[in-house]
């Protein structure tokens, strides 16, 4: 048996150890213990070892999401605070055809797709590869599939397949 | 409030306005969530409050806490990552519950159905 079958989950979960305890070295070796127990656990959820490829397309899709976060926050307060005088907007559905299968791809882009207001993952169909999204402002001419697919899943492809 | 006579003027006119902004921008998700009208709609106001309303009084947290330097200030990283990474959770069981319920009910809202199948 693999004593770390997740190396990224028992480091991540040993620094977070760390930062709530202490650092100090019997925090060290529970917080490795913790964290290779946690690792264990994990590849009961997820045989296939993460792998993550290319920190220059993780540094890129970091720096695109937060400028996106801010700018969608904006513009979603803005609607809010708008209210009933802006009768305009118009919410909906959009489906997008995903060519990544990647389970972390996958993950990681509901994250984002979360952490920007104004668009929420409603669902996945894995066997077609149709992701639901509904989206809060749909702006005529706005093309949604690309943008997901052109901003988002090309970079997450790269880091995970 | 001794501590607080530590901090520059200019340090805590950032934190002051980097804490209004967290909490304007919760306090107006939370109002979304109140007055939006559909579920889905209002399914994105929270959302405010879980990024940058969250970010905003974290970064003013962590400017405060390492002014004073009382301890290490990577505590709010951790939290933004776990406010991250648990949202689309329950989001995702949020509207796959309200779509499941349209679609039984034989009314599923426009632009749902087509190729996905009604989940089991």
């Amino acid at each position: 048996m693999m004593l770390l079958p997740h190396p990224l989950v028992t480091v991540i979960l040993t620094l977070l150890w760390m930062v709530l305890t202490g650092f100090t070295l019997g925090q060290l070796v529970l917080g490795v213990l913790a964290g290779i127990l946690g690792g264990l656990a994990y590849r009961r959820i997820t045989p296939q070892r993460i792998i993550v490829r290319r920190p220059g397309a993780i540094a890129r899709l970091f720096g695109r999401v937060a400028g996106d976060i801010v700018r969608s926050n904006y513009d979603v307060a803005r609607l809010i605070l708008a209210g009933g005088r802006h009768r305009r907007r118009r919410a909906g559905f959009v489906r997008i055809p995903l060519d990544m299968t990647s389970p972390n791809g996958l993950a990681v882009l509901a994250v984002i797709i979360t952490a920007t207001p104004g668009t929420a993952w409603i669902e996945y169909e894995p066997r077609n590869g149709q992701l639901l999204l509904h989206v809060f402002d749909l702006i005529e001419g706005d093309d949604w599939v690309r943008t997901i697919k052109s901003r988002y899943e090309s970079l997450l492809m790269e880091i995970f397949e | 409030m001794s501590h607080l006579a530590q901090i520059p003027p200019v340090i805590a006119l950032l934190i002051a306005g980097f804490v209004a902004l967290g909490t304007i921008l919760t306090l107006l998700g939370a109002i979304g969530l109140v007055r939006l009208p559909s579920f889905y709609e209002r399914l994105h106001a929270p959302t405010l409050g879980t990024s940058w309303g969250a970010a905003g009084i974290l970064i003013g947290s962590m400017l405060m806490f390492s002014t004073l330097g009382s301890r290490l200030v990577i505590h709010e990283v951790f939290l933004g990552l776990l406010i991250m990474l648990t949202t689309p959770v329950t989001m995702m069981v949020l509207g796959r519950a309200a779509l499941h319920r349209d679609r039984a009910e034989g009314h599923p809202p426009p632009g749902t159905e087509g190729p996905g199948q009604p989940l089991k």
